[in-house]
């Protein structure tokens, strides 16, 4: 017990001694959380919005105020002619014109439909779509409210992503997406790097030519980055809940147990690469080529699987973080329980136990 | 039980893309307990192969071989409690404290520094003024006497040491020796490595291996004494010179560059050597320095690699 | 060349900080000469070498390598000296053409005096059949033989040898020293640094470092009889065993 406590320790004084490595692999999920979160979201904020309104009611204001009250929308004109609308987009004032056309409130009360008019700048298509996007949402809530109240006959509205993001956020995909790439990268590739540099170094002969147990050695390599990975998620669940406003809707204890499951598949797989590699460059490159972009491509964070060929969206069955993502999603966003997720949570313990055997197996008492 | 390690016909081959390699080719030879046993060779010869079968790290494919009386392949467990291993290419944790260094190996085999403190005392105090210094920050000889100590510190009955002294200084690897020496008196069996044929003379018995093959098994004197040719140290100004007029004359059977000397044999053992003497002054050889010599290992070994 | 000196130097030091590695060494080499360059780990002979080199400036002190000026003329300095290690030779993964013609042309050598370097040198070593051969697949001697004269690929006027010899066969070694007996008969200074005494014993006139300085440089035999010693190796263990300076 105590050569496997030393062993351990051993392997933490090279984690905590390699500064620069040790700064990325805490660095690393912050800055993806931050870069995601806010960088490279498809949320548009604070866009300048022209609203022509030729009804100008009681329904006609409430939009106006909900549009005004919403991060995303900042109106600087309102416009009283059509004729004004193209110079003002020309003179790129607006990105975005909502335009209410006359009786607006009446007719929506006598023939429960009133059309509004959005008009984008599309000289970006992106942002057009999601300024339109982000515009039917409001006006969408203020129909279902009005429903609410007025006892309205029964209507089909949204689509059903905005059921779960009603503000349209974008780091709520993000979120698991990071997680499950962080945890891959921690996992897997220091892990069997880890396993890869004592073999270069020649210090993995002295170590095989000792009495030493083989599991105790994997399983000592395994601890340090275990521990690290769940430092590196409680970061990401901080930083989601508390800069992010993402909130973390279903159980935490759930929620953790699923990473800490999701880890250990991912050390699992580095073992499996250090054992097929002999030099940490090549460790380096199988791990992320075989498991980072398949993280990135498969998981259904960055592409949606459902669009991929199927022969894809087969491959993608085998890859442990489609599963994590599923899991991370249904808990934390949808805040649903194991009931849920136990066929995906099934699936992950099952690569894990395959995964653990067969590296456990070719993990050699002997150089060859 | 006398014998420290047996090995019989051991075969050892390695499939490199399509060939073959041939790495140990039918070794045979006996250590006797306490004996400070050299195997002497190049790089390619086959040590390390046979080391890493001794050391149960990899199996022979043919014939067997007993370290401290236990079968390699089936009692592997038991061995690696009771051999120290010092892999060439060895470089210990660079990010370790030679402290840290040393009770991790110490732990390795359930020991501790404390616990054979007296085994290790003597390389260890050199070390010790920089317990606290990084591995990768010692020098050469250091970081070899710190190797060595992990290699002893579970007090093994047999120590296998792979080039120890490979890219060391000439002063750290005659301190080195003198370890091993003091070791030997403790009653350890040493079988140790080296490329470098002088060091084969501190050895108690060598094997000369070339090749995978050992050519020959015996006291570094034994050795010698097999060398039967007369043995001449040959100098002049004109080194080069030298070297090519009696490469070119027929009567010399072989000329090899010895540092200062040439060290020449005779195709006829009884030939002469004023005739030579004469011929060279006749080539206008100035400074001509000839001396019968007693032969040293690299000269047998040259010759038996000439056989 | 003046004087007919491959290596002028005088008083050269180098300083790292309040360390000096080299303490105003002085010295020459002579053309065509066979000089080693000896020292414990640490010595400063690294240091010293690459200074030669044209790889670091030095700290003050005078040198005129291959007679071209250290701190001006490193550029000229570079084209016309060769280097060998036992640690670094050729590229494994290439073949012994492809090697050939990618240090040919580091050197601005003409696709046709590389051709003709080529064969030449394949005729010489008698490799001819394995031109094409990637090297890792040959064995270490020849390697070694091959690294050799890859570094004398451009003619340079001076080959600096580090360990050159380390861990290969008595006979290949000799093949390998009568080659640079070939090239310093032709009139290419050779400087080797070696750890190994015996190497030491083959060149011409050796220096040997301690704590930065040389404490001692001459003839072999001479060293030899001035120190009481029966070798080289002898000497330097007399010499090497008075430094102070723990290396690193």
């Amino acid at each position: 017990m105590k050569q496997f406590l030393y062993f351990i320790r051993k392997e933490f004084y090279h984690l905590l001694r390699d500064r620069r490595t040790l700064f990325i692999l805490f660095g690393m999920p912050v800055t993806q959380i931050l870069i995601f979160g806010f960088a490279l979201t498809n949320e548009v904020k604070n866009s300048r919005i022209a609203i022509l309104d030729n009804s100008k009611d009681e329904a006609t204001k409430t939009i106006i105020h909900q549009l005004e009250a919403s991060r995303y929308f900042d109106i600087v004109e309102y416009l009283h002619s059509y004729a004004e609308l193209e110079p003002t987009f020309q003179e790129g004032k607006i990105r975005l014109a909502v335009v209410f056309p006359e009786q607006f409130q009446a007719s929506l009360l006598h023939t429960n439909a009133a059309p509004i008019q959005l008009i984008a700048d599309a000289t970006d298509p992106n942002v057009a779509n999601t300024l339109t996007n982000y515009a039917s949402a409001i006006i969408m809530d203020y129909q279902s409210a009005m429903k609410e109240t007025q006892d309205f006959p029964y209507t089909i509205t949204t689509e059903l992503r905005m059921l779960y993001n009603p503000q349209l956020k974008g780091s709520y995909n993000f979120v698991p997406g990071v997680m499950a790439m962080v945890l891959m990268l921690v996992g897997a590739m220091m892990t069997s790097i880890s396993i890869v540099r004592e073999k270069e170094l020649g210090t993995m002969e002295v170590i095989l030519a000792s009495p030493i147990v083989p599991i105790n050695v994997i399983i000592a390599k395994m601890v340090p980055y275990l521990l690290l990975s769940m430092v590196n998620i409680a970061s990401i669940l901080l930083l989601s809940v508390f800069v992010l406003d993402v909130p973390i809707n279903g159980s935490l204890s759930l929620l953790v147990f699923e990473c800490f499951l999701f880890t250990l598949t991912a050390l699992a797989l580095g073992l499996l690469i250090s054992s097929i590699s002999d030099s940490q460059q090549v460790a380096m490159l199988v791990s992320l080529m075989g498991l980072f972009l398949p993280t990135i491509m498969f998981s259904g964070f960055m592409f949606p699987v459902e669009n991929m060929p199927i022969p894809l969206q087969v491959l993608s069955n085998l890859v442990p973080a489609k599963w994590f993502y599923y899991i991370v999603k249904d808990v934390m966003i949808k805040g649903t329980g194991l009931e849920t997720v136990w066929k995906e949570t099934l699936i992950l313990f099952g690569m894990l136990i395959f995964l653990l055997t067969i590296s456990i197996k070719k993990f050699k008492v002997r150089l060859e | 039980m006398s014998t420290a390690v047996k090995v019989e016909h051991v075969f050892k081959t390695f499939q490199s893309g399509k060939t073959q390699i041939e790495a140990l080719k039918d070794i045979s030879f006996d250590v006797s307990k306490g004996e400070l046993f050299g195997l002497i060779g190049p790089d390619g010869a086959g040590k390390t192969t046979l080391f890493r079968i001794l050391t149960t790290l990899m199996i022979a494919n043919k014939g067997n071989a007993w370290v401290d009386g236990l079968e390699v392949m089936g009692d592997y467990k038991e061995i690696r409690k009771r051999v120290g291993y010092m892999p060439g290419r060895f470089s210990l944790y660079q990010d370790l404290t030679v402290e840290e260094n040393l009770s991790f190996f110490a732990t390795l085999f359930n020991t501790s520094l404390e616990e054979n403190y007296d085994l290790v005392k003597d390389i260890y105090v050199q070390i010790e003024p920089f317990k606290t210094r990084r591995a990768g920050a010692l020098s050469g000889g250091m970081k070899q006497k710190l190797a060595l100590s992990c290699a002893l510190i579970h007090s093994p009955n047999v120590l296998f040491l792979d080039e120890p002294t490979t890219g060391v200084d000439a002063v750290s690897r005659q301190e080195f020796w003198e370890l091993l020496r003091k070791l030997q008196l403790q009653g350890i069996t040493i079988v140790v490595s080296t490329p470098y044929m002088d060091e084969a003379s501190l050895c108690d018995r060598v094997a000369l291996m070339q090749d995978g093959k050992i050519m020959d098994i015996d006291s570094p004197k034994g050795i010698t004494g097999k060398f039967k040719k007369p043995l001449w140290a040959m100098s002049s100004a004109d080194m080069y010179k030298l070297m090519h007029d009696l490469r070119a004359d027929e009567r010399i059977d072989t000329c090899y560059p010895f540092g200062q000397h040439h060290h020449i044999t005779f195709k006829d053992d009884h030939q002469e050597v004023n005739p030579i003497e004469n011929f060279l002054i006749d080539k206008g050889h100035k400074g001509l320095s000839i001396e019968k010599i007693e032969p040293t290992i690299e000269d047998c070994f040259m010759e038996l690699m000439n056989r | 060349m003046k004087n007919g000196l491959a290596i002028s130097v005088s008083d050269l030091t180098k300083r790292f900080g309040d360390f000096t590695a080299v303490d105003a060494i002085t010295f020459d080499v002579k053309k065509g000469e066979i000089f080693g360059f000896l020292g414990a780990n640490g010595a400063g002979k690294t240091t010293a070498m690459r200074m030669l080199c044209g790889l670091s400036l030095p700290t003050s002190g005078k040198a005129i390598v291959a007679g071209f000026d250290l701190y001006k003329e490193s550029e000229k300095i570079k084209k016309s000296i060769g280097y060998m290690s036992q640690k670094f030779s050729l590229y494994e993964d290439l073949t012994i053409r492809e090697n050939n013609r990618f240090y040919g042309g580091i050197y601005g050598l003409t696709d046709r005096q590389i051709k003709d370097k080529t064969s030449f040198m394949l005729e010489h070593l008698k490799l001819e059949s394995q031109a094409d051969t990637l090297v890792k697949a040959l064995p270490l001697g020849w390697k070694q033989k091959l690294s050799f004269s890859v570094s004398m690929i451009h003619d340079p006027q001076i080959v600096f040898l580090d360990e050159p010899t380390g861990g290969v066969d008595p006979v290949t070694r000799r093949e390998f020293w009568t080659m640079i007996y070939e090239a310093a008969h032709r009139g290419t200074t050779v400087f080797v640094t070696t750890h190994y005494m015996d190497e030491a014993e083959y060149c011409d006139r050796v220096s040997i470092m301690v704590d930065g300085k040389i404490e001692a440089m001459d003839k072999p035999a001479e060293l030899s009889k001035q120190f009481n010693a029966k070798g080289m190796a002898e000497v330097f263990v007399q010499l090497a065993r008075k430094a102070k300076r723990s290396d690193n």
